[in-house]
């Protein structure tokens, strides 16, 4: 008799049905004795890297000077799968790999196990409503999933042009400590990844500090849904210029202890530096962009090249490495958390006053008080909480530099309350068509550290 | 003996309560609670909150919870953290399956609950569908707070033993709901020790 | 018009509307949209290529089935489905938005993998969202739904799954109540 508690439906033709179901069939990385010549071609890299008379020699036999063998073509390659759940893909990402030993040869990301349909419930919410469904996209940076919703929306509208300075340079500010936000996250979860497990309790503990801040200003921690078309919600609270000028002088010499426990450490060099080697040509030619396009050496920052906001008035430096490796993404989004502390100073000292929203009563509500005054604000209280403010006809498509690269909205709207598409362009969706690429030849250890130097957030990858 | 034969029969319920044998299930008890680790289970939004939770200012350590193994052999508590997909549902039901007894499931934020704000064809409503739930942690996402709160809430009725009796009786889970509790300005520290009425 | 009689009342010619490489231009809030056919679609993104537009930053699809009605270029007929490119010219630092019109009962496209690479995973994504089917892509299979899902869910014909709740506030807005006095809610 056994003494453990059975639970309902776990007996073997449930679980093998179980097995069943989790296998996602021509998404997956098939056998090599399975594919034809060109699909191993193009599984292997051969697309960018190899030109066609190596190409073709490598879909026929193992290479022996890429694998480092004598030749021995009986040597079995072992395909085996990471993920959706494992302590190390950032989100339900997974991965299969085909191993040759230690070494990767293919690699096949699986995604959507985090698909939520948001395009879809985006066509079923009105345009102030949709920034609670894009918030979610891209969770670690939610404002910047906010902000170019609204510009999109705004550019429909035409009043792109009329938003008021304050709400402009709030929506920079947020913007940037958001950055910085997520890029602490960042070197949390690659600390840990790599082994420097108490870099997790370090980068949360100054992630806490910025959060925290955002508590005050937006009223949550995450997923704010506070930048809102026509401006943001709401003003900024009494004392936010001692919280800021907190956070400023308190981050700083943190970053320095992440620098003697990781940047000139020499384990953390032998593991990063030479690893998922990426070239500029073949990042441009797979739509990648953001910290994985500069480290190639490209130096494409939309804040400086394509600016939006105020970006053009303030002063600062595009991070660019050189060797299109892990330890150059590392060092870029390091010194991008300073780029961005330098950005919020200039913005605390250049802050307007004014408005925080376009004061257009067909756009944004009118404020709390007003309503039990005014019979016409009350009514356009109730339009836009109810139906919605109408946007015309048209499509638009509005991009920005998120945390993880360009992050585009695409909006077609067909003059009613709600979009008609809409449409995000994910940084780390179109960033995850690399991760072949950079995983060819590497050890699994190293696969690791690729897919955390990507840093994917699958959220925005599966919508 | 006697008393083999009877966890053999009946597990640690079978014991019939005497001195010793009802103190040594205390102990037990009282072990398990204090030291439940989780199973990694992070999803979506509410998996960094709860990898913020985990981390050194809200500190889940001083309940014995900060180790998250990923494998489910290992685990007891499975805190599923985010929105469960048509996709990820049956890896989800895989690995609670994998889970040694006895586990339990916190159903963490709206998501996983109800299915939340994604009323749609993507999205699993309420992760009760699939797997037992015993407490259902409320908010998008919850506060650290809230989420210690369901922690300790576990605790307590793993303490009491009355989801054990309960599970061997129904296979159902406990069916806890929480309060949110909503984030402050200047936040307040969670008060320690496991209740044991579970509030 | 070399009349002595008449003075302003000959208009000049009318400029012939704006092409690129023979395409309709248009402009669409402030953003220039190039309208091809299908038949001449890589051909065009090709000689973009090669004018400066190196990286095609997204591809998307979009089901015009429930749209009252958009406007298009002369010579330009209109389908029930577009793709949608935009490109990015990262020297010149400008952007260009690509049109393709996708008819109802041939709802396939080819594909821009030789040209952009990058494509690949997005245009798996509009086959899989709206059943746009790309001739030549090396692996078109389902990428965000599971492999035995039926039905392309961003299609306006296809439900958004809704569960139906109880004094949901839709009522304002749709006419439809979701609660009625008397009847127990299902």
């Amino acid at each position: 008799m056994s003494t453990t508690i059975n639970t309902p439906g776990t007996d073997e033709a449930e679980r093998l049905a179980l097995i069943r179901q989790t296998n996602e069939g021509g998404q997956e990385l098939r056998p090599r004795s399975q594919l034809t010549a060109k699909e191993l071609m193009r599984e292997v890299g051969a697309v960018l890297r190899l030109s066609e008379a190596e190409a073709a020699n490598l879909g026929a036999i193992e290479d022996p000077a890429v694998i480092g063998t004598t030749g021995d073509v009986s040597e079995q390659t072992m395909i085996i799968n990471m993920g959706p759940q494992h302590p190390s893909t950032h989100g339900v990402l997974r991965l299969m790999l085909e191993l040759q030993g230690e070494t990767v040869l293919r690699c096949k990301p699986i995604i959507g196990y985090l698909h939520t349909g948001m395009e879809k419930t985006g066509e079923e919410l009105t345009y102030m409503q949709g920034g609670t469904n894009v918030t979610r996209m891209d969770y670690v940076s939610p404002l910047n999933n906010e902000l170019v919703f609204s510009m999109a929306t705004e550019k429909l509208l035409g009043i792109d042009g009329d938003i008021p300075e304050r709400a402009v340079w709030m929506r920079m500010l947020l913007s940037e400590l958001n950055r910085m936000s997520s890029h602490l996250l960042f070197l949390a979860t690659n600390g840990m990844d790599l082994g420097a497990v108490s870099m997790m309790l370090y980068g949360w503990r100054e992630r806490e500090e910025v959060l925290r801040f955002f508590q005050k200003v937006t009223g949550l921690r995450m997923n704010h849904n506070f930048i809102r078309p026509g401006g943001v919600a709401a003003d900024l609270p009494a004392g936010w210029r001692d919280d800021v000028l907190r956070l400023l002088d308190l981050i700083p010499p943190r970053l320095e202890e992440y620098d003697i426990l990781m940047t000139g450490q020499p384990i953390w060099r032998d593991r990063l530096q030479g690893v998922g080697v990426i070239t500029a040509q073949e990042a441009l030619a797979l739509g990648t962009t953001g910290p994985i396009l500069r480290s190639t050496g490209m130096p494409w920052d939309l804040r400086r090249d394509m600016p939006y906001l105020r970006y053009e008035e303030l002063e600062f430096d595009v991070i660019v490495g050189t060797y299109g490796d892990c330890f150059d993404r590392y060092a870029i989004r390091l010194n991008e958390v300073r780029e961005s502390m330098r950005i919020v100073r200039q913005i605390l000292d250049k802050m307007p006053s004014g408005d925080y929203r376009i004061q257009n009563k067909k756009i944004t509500p009118p404020p709390r008080a007003r309503i039990d005054e005014s019979m016409e604000a009350l009514i356009h209280h109730f339009k836009i909480f109810t139906e919605g403010f109408k946007v015309p006809e048209g499509e638009t498509y509005v991009a920005i530099e998120s945390p993880r690269g360009e992050i585009g909205c695409y909006i077609a709207s067909d003059g009613s309350a709600k979009p008609y598409r809409m449409h995000i362009r994910g940084p780390s969706f179109v960033n995850l068509q690399c991760l072949p690429h950079m995983l060819r030849n590497c050890l699994v250890a190293d696969a690791i550290a690729i897919i955390s130097s990507v840093d994917p957030i699958l959220g925005e990858v599966d919508r | 003996m006697g008393i083999v034969q009877d966890i053999r029969d009946e597990g640690l319920g079978g014991l019939q309560h005497n001195a010793l044998t009802g103190k040594v299930e205390d102990l037990i008890r009282w072990a398990r609670s204090r030291s439940s680790w989780g199973a990694t289970f992070g999803l979506a939004c509410c998996a960094i909150e709860m990898m913020g939770t985990g981390g050194s200012h809200y500190d889940i350590s001083r309940f014995g919870m900060e180790v998250f193994r990923a494998s489910p052999r290992q685990a007891d508590i499975m805190i599923v953290a985010g929105r469960v997909s048509q996709k990820m549902a049956p890896v989800l039901r895989q690995v609670y399956d994998q889970m040694m007894e006895p586990k339990w499931v916190i159903s963490m934020g709206v998501c996983a609950s109800t299915g939340g704000m994604f009323n749609n064809y993507a999205i699993v409503q309420g992760v009760d569908q699939i797997v037992p739930v015993d407490v259902y942690a409320p908010g998008c996402p919850p506060t650290p707070e809230t989420l210690i709160h369901a922690i300790e809430t576990l605790h307590g009725l793993i303490e009491t033993g009355e989801l054990l009796k309960r599970r061997a009786a129904t296979g159902a889970g406990a069916n806890v709901h929480i309060t949110e509790i909503p984030a402050a300005v200047e936040p307040v520290p969670v008060l320690l020790g496991a209740s044991p009425k579970g509030q | 018009m070399a009349d002595a009689t008449t003075t302003e009342a000959d208009a000049p010619a009318p400029e012939p509307p704006p092409t690129v490489h023979g395409h309709p231009l248009t402009d669409s809030n402030g953003q220039p949209v190039v309208h091809v056919p299908r038949d001449k679609y890589v051909a065009l993104i090709k000689q973009l290529a090669d004018d400066g537009y190196v990286q095609a930053s997204d591809l998307t699809g979009i089901d015009y089935l429930t749209h009252p009605g958009r406007t298009l270029p002369d010579g330009i007929v209109a389908g029930r489905f577009e793709v949608v490119v935009n490109l990015i010219d990262i020297e010149h630092r400008r952007r260009l938005r690509v049109r393709v019109q996708i008819p109802a009962d041939d709802v396939t496209c080819p594909t821009l993998f030789d040209v952009h690479p990058g494509t690949e995973a997005m245009e798996r994504e509009t086959y899989d969202m709206f059943g746009i089917e790309f001739t030549d892509h090396p692996d078109l299979t389902r990428i965000l739904m599971p492999e035995d899902w039926e039905g392309f869910p961003l299609r306006k014909d296809y439900d958004p799954g809704e569960i139906p709740v109880q004094f949901s506030n839709d009522y304002a807005i749709s006419g439809r109540p979701s609660y009625v006095p008397g009847v127990p809610p299902s």
